[in-house]
């Protein structure tokens, strides 16, 4: 079993992507199926991504065995008023400033849906959200 | 998952070599390490860039070719030239006064590997279509670009366009075209002349093919000596009238910069230099960018141009092939009586010869098969990591305190190689003088800690 976290700050587009470029190394450094890794990150860059455009930071806490990879990000920010709208493709709530740099198409959430075998969002208005995410390894 | 040896192009000379551990500082994959005042080239790691031959300050590191004489075991001696081996000469130096003085040396045919492009084009457009799935397409034109691909971005494999190079697709058009006239096949000597190592590994171990129709590889700075040599001692005289055609403008920019790019249908992208396509496939890996259908990468800056068996600086040998390609107009091609025929009308025996196998990964990022193993290994690296002091001073032999620590490892390496380490281990008396000095002689070897004479006279 190993644990890693990762501190994410809102706003900064230009860190954005971090904590998923040191996952994905650390994943290839395991051995770990590429395609695996490949959902696993785009998963992770999303949801990253997201505590970027809208909250005022997170954290990310990543643990890893053999069996799965369990991902949770805990963020401070403005919350999902409505969690069931938010996971339709298409629906939107950034900024025009976050659509001009090319993020905010409102695939965030059903791409990380399709990219993990489990996912949990609670969200609270006002207070964060907290998304967690796991993907098997042995399936 | 392949692994084991793969046939490297790039060898370094223990004799000459002086272990001053440029090339290991440079190396994009971390492939060298030095050993008892040694550069040690990691085979497995190694995609042929070239990187340390162009940093090595005593030239010890070699790039294999075939001896010019080996030209002279076949009867029909066909040297195939890239366009960039003309960029080489200067501008008053023409095609024809170069081909004329090659076939004074002994080849009995010149054939420009980008006629190629003729029929590749084509094909790429055709394949874009039809594999969509695999987006972003990229191209399998540079082979050190393969072998990065396939050594560390594992998961990318499968985006790589399986056609052949235009290089290949012209040695089997020249086979089949001297064999067609009637000359047995053992008579057919095909040599390729390269701007680069990664040129000469694709061609002795072929990626996602088993056979290469080239008989020998000649290195582009050995040919560009000979012939540029001769044709100054002759003070311009031409004799022979060329007896290939011209290449077309798209062909003769294809092997530089946006030469692929600029002719792929859909949002295109060129990238060049290998630092910065690591960068961008990183950015791919992770899906950061999206919706690009075509990636034309190459391992040079200035792509062919910047070959490291060019002679010539790469922006000028880029300005005079663009020249030359603005010149072309395709009522000047010549019909020599003796020329070869346009490759396009071999068009669809080429294009049955043109697919490759699929690309195997071979990663070289993982710490064990076994992922038990491979967290075990990896905390350990962690571990080890606590200790190392980060500066990246390659003392120890290896590149980086992260290569250090990967290397220990994997018990490749020891930790009392840190300097650092070894500094505090005295303090503390775990070490002594002695044994601090026979590691550093078991890394740099004996001349470099045995100069205490010279201090005194300084």
């Amino acid at each position: 079993m190993m644990h890693f976290e990762y501190h994410v700050e809102g706003g900064n587009f230009t860190k954005a992507g971090a904590a998923s470029s040191q996952l994905k190394k650390i994943l290839k450094q395991l051995n770990v199926d590429p395609k695996i890794i490949k959902r696993i990150v785009v998963a992770l860059y999303e949801a990253e991504v997201n505590i970027v455009a809208h909250a005022f930071e997170g954290d990310i806490f990543i643990d890893i065995d053999t069996e799965k990879i369990g991902i949770k990000l805990v963020d401070q920010g403005p919350g999902i008023a409505d969690i069931e709208l938010a996971m339709q493709k298409g629906y939107s709530t950034a900024s025009p400033s976050v659509r001009e740099m090319g993020f905010g198409a409102g695939m965030g959430l059903p791409n990380i849906k399709n990219n993990s075998d489990e996912l949990k969002i609670t969200s609270q208005v006002n207070i964060g959200t907290t998304v967690e995410l796991v993907t098997y390894l042995n399936q | 998952m392949e692994t084991g040896n793969f046939h490297h192009a790039l060898k370094i000379r223990e004799d000459l070599c002086i272990g001053c551990s440029h090339c290991m500082n440079v190396c994009p994959t971390e492939a060298i390490r030095v050993r008892n005042g040694k550069s040690v080239l990691f085979g497995d790691r190694c995609v042929d860039c070239g990187e340390c031959f162009r940093v090595c300050p005593v030239s010890a590191i070699i790039i294999d070719h075939d001896d010019f004489n080996h030209i002279f075991d076949y009867k029909y001696r066909v040297a195939l030239v890239p366009a960039v081996f003309t960029g080489q000469f200067p501008e008053d130096i023409s095609l024809r006064q170069i081909h004329s003085v090659m076939l004074e040396l002994g080849f009995t045919h010149i054939y420009e590997v980008e006629n190629g492009v003729e029929i590749l084009s084509k094909a790429i457009n055709d394949y874009t279509e039809k594999h969509s799935e695999n987006k972003p397409l990229i191209s399998s034109f540079c082979p050190a670009i393969i072998r990065l691909i396939q050594v560390k971005f594992p998961s990318l494999v499968d985006n790589i366009i399986r056609l052949k190079p235009p290089l290949d697709i012209s040695a089997h058009f020249l086979k089949k075209e001297l064999l067609t006239m009637g000359i047995p096949a053992e008579e057919i000597g095909i040599f390729y002349v390269t701007p680069c190592a990664a040129k000469i590994a694709a061609i002795k171990d072929p990626v996602g093919e088993s056979t290469s129709p080239i008989a020998g590889v000649i290195n582009m700075d050995f040919l560009f000596n000979k012939v540029y040599r001769k044709v100054k001692q002759q003070n311009g005289q031409s004799c022979a009238i060329p007896v290939s055609g011209k290449l077309s403008g798209k062909a003769t920019c294809w092997s530089l910069t946006n030469g692929e790019a600029s002719q792929i249908s859909g949002r295109c992208l060129a990238i060049d230099e290998i630092h910065n396509v690591i960068e961008f496939l990183e950015k791919i890996e992770n899906e950061e960018i999206t919706d690009i259908d075509f990636l034309e990468l190459r391992a040079c800056d200035e792509s062919c141009a910047g070959g490291v068996l060019t002679t010539s600086n790469r922006f000028l040998s880029v300005e005079r092939l663009r020249n030359h390609a603005d010149s072309y107009h395709e009522s000047d091609e010549p019909t020599h009586p003796d020329a070869f025929r346009k490759i396009t009308s071999e068009s669809e025996y080429l294009t049955s010869k043109i697919s490759i196998e699929p690309i195997k990964p071979r990663s070289i990022l993982k710490l064990d098969e076994n992922m038990a193993e491979a967290m075990k290994k990896m905390e350990k690296v962690n571990r080890i990591m606590q200790l190392l002091p980060m500066v990246d001073c390659g003392i120890c032999g290896a590149p980086s305190c992260q290569s250090l620590a990967q290397d220990i490892a994997q018990g490749e390496g020891g930790i009392q190689q840190c300097i650092f380490i070894q500094k505090i281990l005295e303090q503390k008396g775990e070490m002594s003088l002695d044994d601090s000095v026979e590691v550093m002689q078991s890394i740099w070897g004996f001349g470099k800690t045995n100069k205490y004479r010279d201090i005194k006279g300084i």
